[in-house]
């Protein structure tokens, strides 16, 4: 059962991962793409978890824990570009 | 290492000790600060003193210490007949010249330097003489080099004191490298680079087929030093260096180091044909050439520069003979150089003094108003003149007679008639410095009133004459016995040929010719005034015009190959790079077979070629829109955040943690330029450009995947098996990864600490240059505004990252502390805790983060690397290599037990590193806003609810 539901997670996240690609290449506005980009991270974290999940260890959580916190600073740093020029005032 | 080796040692090393002293006693006066640096030499001249008698009978002393066992090179010393003789005139010349100096040197002249550098150059040619391994010997050779050039350079004032000083270190160092080849070669022919080794095995190699590169290159390096024939020319230009410098590099060490060299490869190379025709004609044209110059220069001390060439001529002759008596005349005559010429050397320089000119046209008649220069300077001159009674003569007869017994390809009076023209210029010039200088009729013009000088300037060149004088009138009792154990130590031991050091041989060949020159050389200077315009109106080759415009072009050639590689386009670096690699790669490719697949495809899941996908289109887009730089930055993310994905999958969790934060750190750092950039490329190339670089970039990218696809599909052994295995029983740490940055491979995560430290700075640097610099106008004038947001420091960012803050730090110490067996370690910890650092940069505001950091990032760095160095270095205390680590375990009730590892200490190091250089990065690059006029904020929000609560005025 579980090893069902995990494929079915990795199908709905790999959809998901194209779908943001999608979003990424046609644009049309930097905030799009900001956008998709950070849909992308979450998406990769949820990956994580998963095959966190199937390989049965923690070593992977640690990892989509590391990429929560600083993927999120990316998204940050780049919306403050687009808003403000600069990044640190 | 018995009590001899150890003197040996402590010898070798004193002058490079000493050489401290002199900087810092100047400070205590001139006279004090002489004395202090005759010390250092004369400890070592006693020394040598000390050693001397067991070295007369034949002893030698040996020492060795390894250095670079690897290599073949050691620390090795030895001293036998041949560097007993040196080593006495290096230290003794050097005690006279340390007293000349101290009198000679106006109050201008900064002596704490001279001695310095007097003493480093001793220290150089001390080692060369008593080395007994070539590569030290080499290292000494260019020392010399190094410190000559200091020496000759030593006036900085004088354009002609740094132009010759750039000529020697140019001609002696060139040559020096090209005895570097001809060592290896020997050493290599030898099998060991030890040169009593060596010098066992002469037939070995005179045999090889190797001998005559080696030896054409041995003696580029010889004749350079020692100014022979077609090198010559830099020694006269080296002679704008102050007197003691020429008395002491010219007459007695540096230009002999080549005839040393010579000496020492004598029973090694020496008794071929080659050698012959080579070492031997090279020295007769180089004696008669310098003086024929010689007896045409009106400067005293160009004068003696070119007789000084000639001499060395005659000594390189001697040698180049090949005869045993040949090579014990040659050592005779080194000593019997040495001691007139230095003393003619201290002559010219006392009448420099009293006299302000060294032009011969404005001297004469010196003998009454200077006579005790008058009497120094006439017995040195007579003696090189080669008259009897004094040492030259000796010499000089014995050259004569072995020269009257060479054939020359088939010719027998070649050989014989050229050294005598060679003796003949020589008393021709000799009696030119006695006559012009001293005899005639005194002059009123003289630039300065001419007085002798006081006792210390004319007490060395005094001692020295004596020397001269003793020699020529009993030389087997004076220096029979260092003649016989120096010449014992040329040949390479056996019997002494028979020789005879006494003035009176009879009626012998060598006595005409010496008669035949001694008449000639008087008619010469008889008839000198006409020859004079002869020579004057002579085209003659100006070597120096020669040597600058040898030097232009080389220097043109190379520019114009530099500027063709590196046009400043970073384009052409690498499409130069991409295109050698490839080119590289097809030839090995091509050249060796490959051995068929091991391994079959691995099944490729589907989330993982949607990763792939996804990696291909964020690449095609990268290239599609790079023009639209923020764009590409966006996209570039993607290229990121795939490959931590695929390190993940592949499992690497090192490798993810890293990549992802470094890839949020690049971010930030390139959006932090961007600012001040265009945000969009312009075209600038032209569609065949486009394609070209498109064509490259596409082989060297096929070529990288095709070779991983070829690899990964066979078994090939790796080194990660003996990691995996040492890991934890070497290392103490589960973590492979981790084990292999701070233990396995220590040494290089030391080096790139310190590069990653050196890159931060250097960015600093290049802030703050760009800042002062002419640039900064330009960013003061732009308008960098934008349509802004007004939003500049939101509640709701503030706050989120402040909430953060604890838990960003938290990880950062987790994944740091736990490095050693889980992944992470202090170079993921060094960029987690910069983010979260960064976090509040971008929320609060540069002023009021800047504000809460209490420690330097200068400093962090500055800590991180000496941490790790020391960690590295505590390993010596327990008498292990360098970054050796060592680990236990500690139980600390309540705790649990738990692991302590030296490694821990080191990866503080490069967590605090890692740390202070991207804080460093990122500080300095935001800096250039605050400089073009962007207004701080002083509270860390653009509004704040707190506030309002407690300011009464303005209620609820």
């Amino acid at each position: 059962m579980i090893a069902i539901a995990l494929w079915f997670a990795f199908a709905c996240f790999g959809l998901g991962l194209l779908m943001t690609a999608w979003r990424m290449v046609v644009g049309p506005d930097a905030a799009d793409r900001i956008l998709a980009l950070d849909t992308m991270v979450i998406n990769v974290i949820a990956l994580f978890m998963v095959y966190g999940i199937l390989r049965g260890t923690t070593i992977y959580y640690e990892a989509a824990m590391l990429v929560a916190m600083v993927g999120f600073v990316s998204t940050v740093a780049y919306c403050r570009f687009v808003l403000r020029g600069d990044i640190i005032e | 290492m018995s009590r001899e080796g150890v003197f040996l040692l402590v010898m070798s090393a004193l002058p490079f000790l000493g050489a401290l002293i002199p900087g810092l006693m100047i400070r205590a006066g001139r006279t004090a600060c002489a004395t202090f640096a005759a010390v250092p030499t004369a400890l070592a001249l006693t020394m040598l003193l000390i050693l001397a008698p067991s070295v007369m009978q034949g002893e030698v002393i040996r020492v060795e210490l390894d250095w670079l066992p690897q290599l073949g090179l050691s620390v090795s010393f030895f001293l036998d007949g041949l560097g007993l003789l040196f080593a006495g005139m290096i230290l003794g010349v050097g005690l006279l010249v340390t007293l000349y100096a101290r009198f000679y040197l106006s109050s201008d002249d900064p002596m704490g330097q001279f001695y310095t550098y007097l003493l480093l150059f001793q220290g150089a040619m001390l080692g060369i003489v008593l080395s007994d391994n070539i590569l030290l010997l080499l290292i000494f050779w260019e020392l010399t080099s190094l410190s000559s050039f200091l020496l000759i350079g030593y006036w900085k004032h004088l354009p002609e004191g740094r132009q010759g000083a750039r000529m020697a270190l140019a001609v002696t160092g060139g040559g020096g490298l090209a005895m570097i080849g001809g060592m290896l070669i020997l050493g290599n022919i030898a099998g060991s680079y030890n040169l009593t080794d060596i010098l066992t095995q002469g037939d070995a190699i005179r045999a090889s087929e190797w001998y005559l590169p080696a030896l054409i290159l041995i003696l580029l390096g010889a004749f350079t030093k020692s100014a022979q024939f077609p090198f010559h020319f830099w020694l006269p230009h080296a002679m704008a260096a102050p007197t003691p410098v020429s008395a002491y590099l010219h007459s007695a060490t540096m230009v002999k180091a080549g005839v040393f060299l010579l000496a020492r490869m004598w029973p090694v190379l020496a008794g071929t044909d080659a050698w012959f025709y080579i070492v031997a004609t090279t020295g007769l044209i180089t004696m008669v050439l310098g003086a024929l110059i010689a007896l045409f220069k009106n400067d005293l001390k160009a004068l003696l520069a070119y007789s000084t060439v000639s001499h060395l001529g005659l000594l390189t002759m001697l040698l180049g003979f090949g005869t045993k008596f040949a090579a014990i005349v040659a050592v005779f005559h080194i000593i019997n150089h040495l001691t007139f010429k230095a003393a003619l050397f201290m002559t010219a320089g006392i009448v420099d003094h009293a006299v302000h000119s060294r032009d011969i046209k404005r001297l004469g008649g010196l003998r009454h108003l200077m006579p005790i220069t008058f009497v120094i300077g006439t017995v040195a001159a007579l003696s090189m003149a080669g008259i009897p009674l004094f040492n030259g003569f000796l010499s000089k007869e014995m050259m004569l007679d072995e020269a009257a017994r060479t054939g020359w390809a088939g010719s027998a009076w070649v050989v014989p008639a050229l050294a005598t023209l060679g003796a003949l210029l020589s008393v021709a010039y000799s009696f030119r410095f006695i006559m012009h200088v001293f005899f005639g009729p005194v002059r009123d013009d003289y630039p300065a009133e001419p007085h002798d000088p006081p006792f210390g300037l004319w007490a060395a060149p005094a001692l020295l004459v004596v020397g001269v004088v003793l020699i020529g009138l009993v030389p087997a009792l004076v220096v029979g016995p260092l003649v016989a154990v120096a010449g014992g130590a040329v040949i390479g031991g056996g019997e002494l040929p028979y020789y005879s050091l006494k003035i009176w041989h009879g009626v012998t060949p060598a006595l005409f010719m010496s008669a035949a020159a001694v008449l000639g050389g008087l008619l010469l200077l008889w008839r000198h005034a006409p020859l004079d315009r002869v020579w004057l109106a002579a085209p003659r080759p100006e070597a120096k015009v020669i040597f600058d415009r040898l030097i232009a072009a080389a220097v043109s050639l190379a520019r114009r190959i530099t500027d063709r590689a590196h046009d400043g386009a970073m384009s052409r670096y690498l499409a130069i790079f991409v295109v050698a690699t490839v080119a590289l790669g097809a030839v090995a490719w091509t050249g060796g077979g490959t051995p068929p697949p091991t391994r079959g495809l691995q099944p490729v899941p589907l989330v993982v070629a949607i990763g792939w996908a996804l990696l291909l289109v964020a690449a095609v887009s990268v290239v599609v829109t790079h023009r639209s730089r923020f764009l590409a930055l966006v996209l570039i993310s993607i290229i990121g955040l795939m490959i931590s994905a695929g390190f993940v999958y592949l499992s690497a969790p090192d490798l993810a943690l890293t990549q992802i934060a470094v890839e949020t750190v690049t971010i930030m750092l390139l959006l932090l330029a961007l600012h001040f950039l265009p945000k969009t490329t312009p075209i600038e190339s032209g569609w065949f450009r486009r394609i070209r670089d498109g064509m490259i970039a596409a082989a060297a990218g096929g070529g990288v995947g095709a070779l991983a696809y070829v690899f990964l599909l066979r078994d090939v052994d790796t080194i990660s098996g003996y990691h995996l295995e040492n890991s934890y029983v070497g290392g103490g740490g589960t973590n492979v990864v981790n084990v292999i940055l701070v233990d396995f491979r220590g040494y290089d995560t030391y080096g790139e600490i310190i590069v990653l430290a050196i890159a931060g700075l250097v960015i600093f640097a290049a802030i703050e240059a760009l800042l002062s610099g002419p640039a900064a106008a330009r960013i003061r004038n732009t308008n960098y505004t934008q349509d802004r947001s007004r939003d500049r420091h939101p509640l709701m960012m503030v706050v989120a990252t402040r909430v953060m803050m604890p838990i960003a730090i938290m990880v950062g110490v987790y994944i740091f502390l736990r490095g050693h067996n889980q992944p992470g370690g202090g170079f993921v910890a060094g960029l987690v805790i910069s983010i979260a650092l960064l976090m509040q940069y971008m929320a609060s505001g540069f002023a009021w983060a800047q504000a809460r950091q209490r420690i330097g990032y200068h400093t962090m760095i500055g800590w991180g690397v000496l941490i790790a160095g020391l960690t590295g270095a505590a390993a010596w205390l327990a008498g292990r290599p360098f970054l050796t680590s060592a680990f236990g375990y500690v139980h600390l009730p309540p705790i649990e037990e738990f692991e302590l590892a030296t490694a821990m200490a080191f990866d503080l190091g490069v967590f605090l590193a890692v740390l202070g250089a991207v804080m460093l990065m990122l500080y300095s690059l935001s800096r250039i806003a605050r400089y073009a006029g962007e207004t701080q904020n002083a509270d860390p929000m653009d509004f704040d609810p707190s506030e309002r609560k407690t300011d009464p005025k303005e209620g609820v």
